[in-house]
């Protein structure tokens, strides 16, 4: 009696601790395959020879040579480091300050928060597609500027080789800024009041206040925002498709949109591969040492 | 005497007030004003647009514009509208949500509740393919998506986003079921509940919070992406943002701004839809995306 | 046999070892309770017993029937935790009946169960409640019942009264304690409240970092303890432990402390037992408890063995109903309980009586108590 029931009672308890493990193995199954499997067939790839379709013939670090000799990869490098750098600055500084002035006990702060953040909500080709046009100089701002009379007025970045990349720089804020702000904001308010009176009580202006006290205590707001701004600037893609095309020329070329034309349209997927190899390097080596301290905390 | 009469802790002159609120509005108007033009760009005669100012009202308010976005406007070769499009993303991005969030919701479970060795590895794991750059599985999934014989098919994106989006539905649902009591489990467990008994009846009862989340977030990002469907899906079984994009930049004929307008207002009204209804659970998401704390 | 046998019951984390060889028999309708300071293994403890932890060696048996790597459902114990853990989603009817529906009782059966066991706890008025609108001391009582209501072999308590305020607590605790006297239930209580577990239990297993101190009635714990673990855990405040010397004077045993003055104060010990002779002329260290010292009308009549002491007050704590006095003795401050209108004044010469037949020796290099 007493052992029938402790075989039964023995299964039921193996399966209850099976049970778990087997539920979490698909996901960690197709996470082997789709993403570290697919990221090591890439890094096979890029070194071989494969043009149109993968081909397995390996030729070192030739693509690697080739790809960093190539000028339109070194433009996206280029633009890919001044879009990031004024993206990331710009947001950070945007986001704080509506932060800060959201946080004065302003009326209708309910009004004005989802105002700033819904950019967030829209597709990248949405932006893009409304950016082209208030950008482009014959129907855009410069024309109404010139309707409205300020004949002198001129706004055609977006034709200017030079000036094209700092276009995305204003689509890619305004669509962005309005969640950094957000970050802050949550950041502000969980700041312990009582600090900031007993800081006041020390005779603190409000300036000091800030800068002493509360920007100090932003520190993981500040790097969560860095963190996240820069794998968007180094994943930027559909922005670009959609404003400017990579053009005029390729003078907005970024590195999602080489490899993707390099891969894709030009059928030197070698080397395409082995600029997405570089793509995932720059974010994995602002990413591991990040999700690694993440976890190491929760412990 | 002055800090005892006011809440909060930051006080500043009736000059600097001004100033602030100055400040907001103008960036308030900064934020909604592409949109806003591109709504009342979208209710005008083309001639209006090419011809006049971008921020005058319309003068001939007129829908033709979205009725050709929606039914008869090019898109590629075909005369459709965006219409298929429409349906092809919400075709695509119900699948993948519904079973991105199912997935997470049962990892997060076993990652919090049922701890064994390697958990926080697998975990690790997990959260570094939120942010992987996707170019760099473009070409496998590509040959995959082929193998499977669903390349450029609606079932092939849906496959698509469903894997990446494990990785984010994880992560919601760990960090929320982390501060769930442990102790109730272990109360259904001397109940006698077993895995999924805690999980159906336990779990998943206290779970509407983050479910919104993970749904709302899940939806605004595939309803968004252009990577993939313009990667994988061709022709006909393309989504909305692609079809857009081709309607926007298609170099034939006449560029008829208005047009592109409606159809790209239709392309955001999803997601804005969301957003109004559940902002809130839309800035978790986003929050919780971010801080993993 | 016991009715709850925990044999020679260990439990490592890979090589840390934080429950040493646990060896405690639990007689049917017992009362045990499981106290120390946080870390000290007891919540290990109860939670192998539930089957929520594995047993690493030896072996956990409810009536005779081993109960290693059985499941927690199957092995007919009930537990009531620290936040209740009452299921959020669920009326406090389901709440209860939870148990009984994974089990497959029908339900008529649970009706039942559920109106027997809202009847007893007078929980009738809530069943239909969520617990998110129930009072603290409420959610208690319904903690109770969904425990209650399986009929258990054995309840486990895990320190279930420290989230209550304090009134709160004292009423739950006589609650619990008229229940298991109703009952008769075998309980085992985790709690690191000394006097929940006096007042509440009929056997204590004191424990501290992964042993059992001592195991014993509460009686033979506050008065005989085994340590001065034992003995300055149990009782508040704590026992006085004042280093002494072992002196024989005139054919008699004295513990010699010293006064706030730094003068020799000698205690006569009568009916020392034998085991105090190897360490006359030693140092040893005297265990008080407060109450044992007293002024010279408020200590017990019935004491053999009152021995007088002067020395100066340094701080006086009136708390109603008893007043603390505190003086020094041997270079440490020790606590005299007194009646709340003995005449002791911060600063003054006092006369204490010292009742000598409570103190109790401990070796100050073993912290065991000498007998």
């Amino acid at each position: 009696m007493a052992t029938t029931t402790d075989t039964g009672v023995d299964f039921r308890t193996r399966l209850q601790t099976w049970l778990p493990k087997l539920v979490l193995s698909p996901s960690l199954a197709i996470m082997l395959v789709f993403v570290y499997g697919f990221i090591a067939f890439t890094v096979y790839l890029s070194f071989t020879d494969s043009r149109m379709l993968p081909s397995y013939e390996w030729v070192g670090w030739q693509n690697y040579d080739r790809l960093f000799r190539i000028r339109e990869w070194n433009i996206a490098l280029t633009n890919l480091a001044v879009f990031a750098t004024l993206y990331i600055a710009i947001c950070t500084v945007i986001g704080l300050m509506l932060a800060i002035l959201l946080d004065q006990k302003i009326r209708g702060e309910g009004m004005l928060r989802p105002i700033f953040l819904y950019p967030m909500a829209l597709s990248f080709i949405v932006t893009g597609t409304a950016w082209k046009w208030m950008l482009d100089p014959a129907i855009g701002l410069e024309n109404t500027m010139h309707l409205w009379g300020w004949e002198s007025f001129a706004f055609g970045w977006i034709k200017d080789r030079e000036m094209a990349i700092y276009t995305i720089v204003i689509a890619a804020v305004w669509q962005s800024s309005g969640f950094v702000m957000a970050m802050f904001l949550a950041g502000l308010r969980g700041i312990d009041n009582e600090i900031l009176k007993a800081a006041q009580m020390d005779g603190a202006s409000n300036f000091q206040l800030y800068r002493r006290i509360i920007l100090p205590q932003l520190r993981p707001a500040f790097l969560s925002a860095f963190v996240i701004l820069s794998h968007l600037a180094i994943k930027s893609y559909d922005l670009v498709i959609a404003l400017t095309g990579g053009g005029p020329g390729n003078a907005t070329a970024l590195p999602a949109t080489f490899m993707y034309s390099y891969t894709f349209t030009r059928n030197q997927m070698g080397i395409g591969a082995a600029s997405a190899v570089i793509m995932l390097m720059t974010i994995a080596a602002i990413m591991v040492p990040y999700l690694y301290a993440e976890l190491r905390e929760k412990k | 005497m002055a800090a005892a009469s006011t809440e909060t802790a930051i006080r500043s002159s009736r000059f600097a007030r001004v100033l602030i609120y100055l400040v907001l509005l103008l960036f308030a108007l900064f934020y909604l004003l592409p949109l806003g033009i591109m709504v009342v760009n979208s209710l005008k005669p083309l001639s209006e647009i090419t011809g006049g100012n971008m921020v005058a009202l319309p003068r001939d308010w007129t829908i033709a514009p979205w009725l050709s976005a929606w039914s008869t406007a090019q898109i590629g070769v075909e005369p459709t509208g965006l219409r298929p499009y429409f349906i092809n993303s919400i075709v695509m991005a119900v699948p993948a949500v519904m079973l991105s969030t199912i997935v997470g919701a049962l990892n997060g479970y076993v990652l919090t509740k049922w701890h064994f060795r390697g958990a926080t590895i697998i975990f690790g794991l997990l959260l570094f393919s939120c942010f992987i750059p996707f170019q760099i599985v473009l070409i496998p999934m590509a040959r995959i998506l082929g193998i499977l014989d669903i390349a450029g098919t609606t079932s092939g994106l849906i496959l698509v986003h469903f894997v990446y989006g494990i990785g984010f539905t994880t992560l919601y649902f760990r960090n929320y079921y982390a501060a769930f009591p442990t102790e109730l489990v272990r109360a259904a467990q001397i109940d006698g509940a077993g895995f999924f008994q805690i999980f159906w009846r336990i779990m998943l009862p206290s779970s509407g919070p983050i479910i919104a989340v993970s749904f709302i977030w899940q939806f605004t990002n595939i309803w968004n992406d252009f990577l993939f469907g313009a990667s994988f899906a061709s022709g006909g079984s393309a989504p909305m943002t692609v079809a857009l994009n081709n309607l926007v930049n298609s170099s034939t004929g006449v560029r008829e701004y208005n047009v592109h307008f409606a159809g790209a207002i239709m392309a955001a009204a999803p997601t804005l839809l969301v957003y109004i209804v559940a902002g809130r659970y839309f800035v978790r998401g986003l929050m919780a995306g971010s801080v993993k704390g | 046999m016991g009715f709850l046998d925990i044999n020679n019951v260990t439990k490592a984390y890979g090589s840390v070892e934080v429950l040493h060889q646990v060896d405690i028999s639990v007689e049917e309708g017992e009362f045990l309770v499981l106290v120390g300071p946080s870390g000290c293994g007891k919540s290990t403890l109860l939670n192998m017993i539930a089957g929520l932890e594995s047993i690493s060696s030896g072996e956990i048996c409810i009536k005779d029937r081993v109960m290693n790597g059985v499941h927690p459902s199957r092995r007919n114990i009930a537990m009531v935790f620290q936040s209740y853990a009452l299921y959020p989603n669920m009326t406090v009817g389901q709440n209860i009946t939870f148990g009984l529906e994974m089990h497959g009782t029908p339900k008529a059966d649970r009706d039942k169960a559920m109106a027997d066991v809202a009847k007893l706890l007078q929980i009738e008025n809530l069943l239909t409640r969520k617990p998110g609108q129930l009072s603290g001391g409420q959610r208690q009582r319904v903690a109770m019942g969904r425990a209650l209501v399986r009929n258990p072999d054995v309840f486990l308590f895990d320190e279930p009264l420290s989230n209550l305020d304090a009134k709160l607590r004292v009423d739950m605790r006589t609650e619990i304690k008229k229940l298991h006297q109703k009952l008769g239930t075998t309980i085992v209580y985790v709690t690191h409240d000394q006097i929940e577990a006096m007042t509440l239990s009929t056997r204590i297993a004191v424990m501290y970092n992964g042993y059992v101190q001592q195991l014993g009635t509460p009686k033979e714990i506050y008065d005989s303890p085994a340590n001065l673990f034992v003995a300055t855990f149990m009782g508040s405040p704590a026992m006085n432990v004042l280093q002494s010397r072992l002196e024989d004077r005139n054919g008699a045993l004295h513990a010699v402390i010293r006064d706030a003055s730094g003068q020799d104060i000698a205690l006569r010990i009568e009916n020392a037992p034998a085991a105090y002779a190897a360490y006359t002329g030693r140092e040893v260290m005297l265990g008080i408890r407060p109450e044992a010292i007293t002024d010279p009308e408020g200590a017990d009549r019935n004491a053999r063995n009152i021995q007088a002491l002067t020395n100066i007050v340094s701080v006086t704590e009136p708390a109603g109903a008893d007043t603390f006095v505190t003086m020094t003795l041997s270079g440490k401050d020790c606590i005299a309980r007194m009646r709340a209108d003995a005449e002791a004044h911060p600063g003054q010469s006092f006369d204490f009586a010292v009742n000598m037949d409570k103190a109790v020796l401990f070796d100050p290099k073993t912290e065991d108590r000498i007998i």
